[in-house]
């Protein structure tokens, strides 16, 4: 049974930029179907009235005071880009 | 045809907390580019986000500011786009969970009130500031990823350019008021998007909307809007109809140019943000972000009529900033006229600030100083002649007001005494006016008022001078 289709693949490669062969495209239908046909087993369990769980862990209100703290420098955050100019990282343009 | 327009807005409001929303990176305007960033902002593997409770605050206190009712389950989501200014290639937000939703504000547009709902409030983080060098490559500095941030979603309740302006100013003033924001277009702790449509009068379908973007000032926002009224309007009457896309104000011509065509729903692929649990407001929590609500402008505005005896007008004009209705407050704190306060900061002040574009905190005049000189008016000290001369030194050097009258001896003459011997002078002299007041021309008081006050420089208490006048000419 097919629940995702090449075409919604190729639209998710295209919407994370990447490239993706006609080849690869048919093989990761393939898997996804996969994946999805596993996790449908999920449907077996009965959830009525069940609250829908946003968090595995059984926390909450985990916060932190309204302190600024100087971490790194600029030099130090532009040392892993690629290329950087006038301290700003550098990129390929991308108009939208 | 008659159409109704039909427009929404959405605002985004940088929160002004000391750090990030997720990440203790200074969060201030203006610092050297990627000064203020961490590997948090960065989106470096391996790092984890944890929320700032002060964001949580200004988020809800903005939220209660307009009159939302307040989440008390709430979570964060990712929303995932990929784009430059987003290193994570989501931003976590909220979705299904916004921590207020269904509040309201309410506008007056030509003496009219009418409600605008508010559909949601959600937290946000900023994205960084992406600068197209035109060269194929764009500069991106990301000080302001990661800056807290609130969207606030209107309902589509407007219905006209005027509407969509009265709804934005008054949003402002409200934010400001609550303190959690700069609101500053200029600085875009401040930004905005509308959506307009319009519909044949009767018809309950809503209309092909489009989006305006690039709007920098609540000016552009009311003129690109009037123009897309406009445009969609001449679509329809000539047969064509209006496309779902996204434009651009240009503000050297009015218009609105296109920028895309929105072919699919964006598809942002929301899910829960697994690195921050879920956060539980519970009234205790809510209460003590209430209680630290101040004043808003509408309940000032109430009290300035209530309590100061204030005419409408002007309370709505000293309510329309928090650094005016402070300044005002501060003014009258001893007991000085409120009246007079107002008409100094509505008329001289405002003027002075126009004029110079200044804002009140970069005038040398401060709330004592103001509230001293109309003290000095009030117990007869200085004429209110001789009060716009020390405005004008308050304002321009600053200092205080009875120094300044002392010094440049501008004190007003109430001295009787001294008054008859400059008016024995003066009728001396104008023997034909003294005349003419006698045989019935009250001209010529005025006249002889005139020649007191040019020879005392016009320090002379005008009423006094009146009053000695009549008596010494009838004497004569």
């Amino acid at each position: 049974m097919s629940h995702v289709s090449e075409d919604k693949v190729k639209q998710l490669a295209d919407m994370l930029r990447l490239a993706v062969t006609e080849e690869e495209a048919t093989r990761y239908t393939e898997h996804l179907n996969k994946m999805v046909e596993y996790v449908k087993c999920l449907e077996e369990v009965d959830t009525d009235g069940v609250e829908p769980m946003t968090h595995a862990i059984e926390l909450k209100n985990v916060m932190r005071d309204d302190e600024p703290k100087q971490w790194i420098t600029q030099e130090q955050a532009l040392k892993n880009a690629p290329d950087h100019e006038n301290g700003q990282f550098r990129v390929p343009a991308i108009l939208d | 045809m008659n159409f109704e327009t039909v427009i929404g807005i959405e605002v985004h409001v940088e929160l002004k907390t000391k750090s990030k929303i997720f990440s203790p990176s200074a969060n201030e305007f203006g610092a050297e580019p990627n000064s203020n960033v961490n590997p948090i902002d960065l989106g470096y593997p391996g790092t984890l986000p944890v929320l700032n409770e002060e964001a949580v605050n200004y988020g809800m206190k903005a939220a209660m500011a307009l009159n939302c009712e307040i989440a008390t389950y709430t979570k964060f989501d990712r929303k995932n786009y990929f784009y430059p200014d987003n290193p994570k290639a989501y931003q976590i937000s909220q979705f299904d969970q916004p921590i207020g939703k269904n509040g309201w504000i309410e506008i007056e547009v030509d003496g009219k009130k009418k409600r605008i709902g508010i559909n949601r409030v959600h937290l946000e983080e900023d994205a960084g500031k992406l600068t197209h060098g035109g060269d194929g490559y764009s500069l991106v500095d990301f000080n302001r990823q990661g800056a807290p941030l609130i969207e606030i979603v209107s309902e589509a309740d407007m219905r006209s350019p005027e509407e969509a302006y009265a709804y934005l100013e008054k949003l402002k003033n409200i934010i400001q008021f609550t303190g959690v924001s700069d609101v500053k277009m200029e600085e875009g702790s401040l930004r905005c998007d509308a959506n307009i449509s319009i519909r044949p009068r009767g018809q309950e379908r809503f209309g092909t909307k489009t989006e305006l973007k690039n709007l920098n000032s609540f000016a552009h926002v009311q003129k690109g809007l009037e123009f897309e009224e406009k445009r969609q309007a001449e679509l329809l009457l000539s047969g064509e109809s209006v496309q779902h896309e996204t434009r651009r104000f240009d503000e050297k011509t009015g218009e609105t140019i296109l920028m895309r065509v929105k072919e699919d729903a964006e598809d942002y692929r929301y899910f829960p943000e697994p690195d921050l649990v879920p956060l539980y407001i519970d009234d205790a929590w809510k209460e003590r972000v209430r209680a630290s609500i101040p004043e808003l402008p509408d309940e000032r505005r109430k009290r300035y009529v209530e309590e100061y005896g204030l005419p409408e007008y002007d309370a709505g004009v000293l309510t329309s900033t928090k650094e005016m209705s402070d300044f005002f407050e501060e003014t009258i704190k001893d007991g000085i006229d409120a009246k007079q306060a107002s008409n100094w900061l509505m008329g001289d002040i405002s003027g002075y600030m126009n004029k110079h574009q200044k804002e009140l905190s970069d005038l040398e005049i401060t709330p004592q100083s103001l509230g001293k000189m109309i003290q000095l008016i009030q117990d007869g000290t200085i004429s209110s002649k001789i009060a716009k001369r020390v405005f004008a030194e308050l304002v321009e050097k600053g200092g205080d007001p009875e120094q300044i009258v002392e010094e440049k001896g501008w004190a007003q003459i109430s001295d009787e005494g001294q008054l008859t011997e400059i008016i024995t002078k003066v009728l001396d002299e104008n023997e034909q006016s003294v005349n003419d007041f006698k045989e019935g021309h009250k001209r010529a008081l005025g006249h002889l008022v005139g020649q007191v006050m040019k020879a005392t420089k016009g320090q002379a208490n005008p009423q006094m001078v009146n009053k000695i006048l009549v008596q010494e000419m009838n004497k004569r």
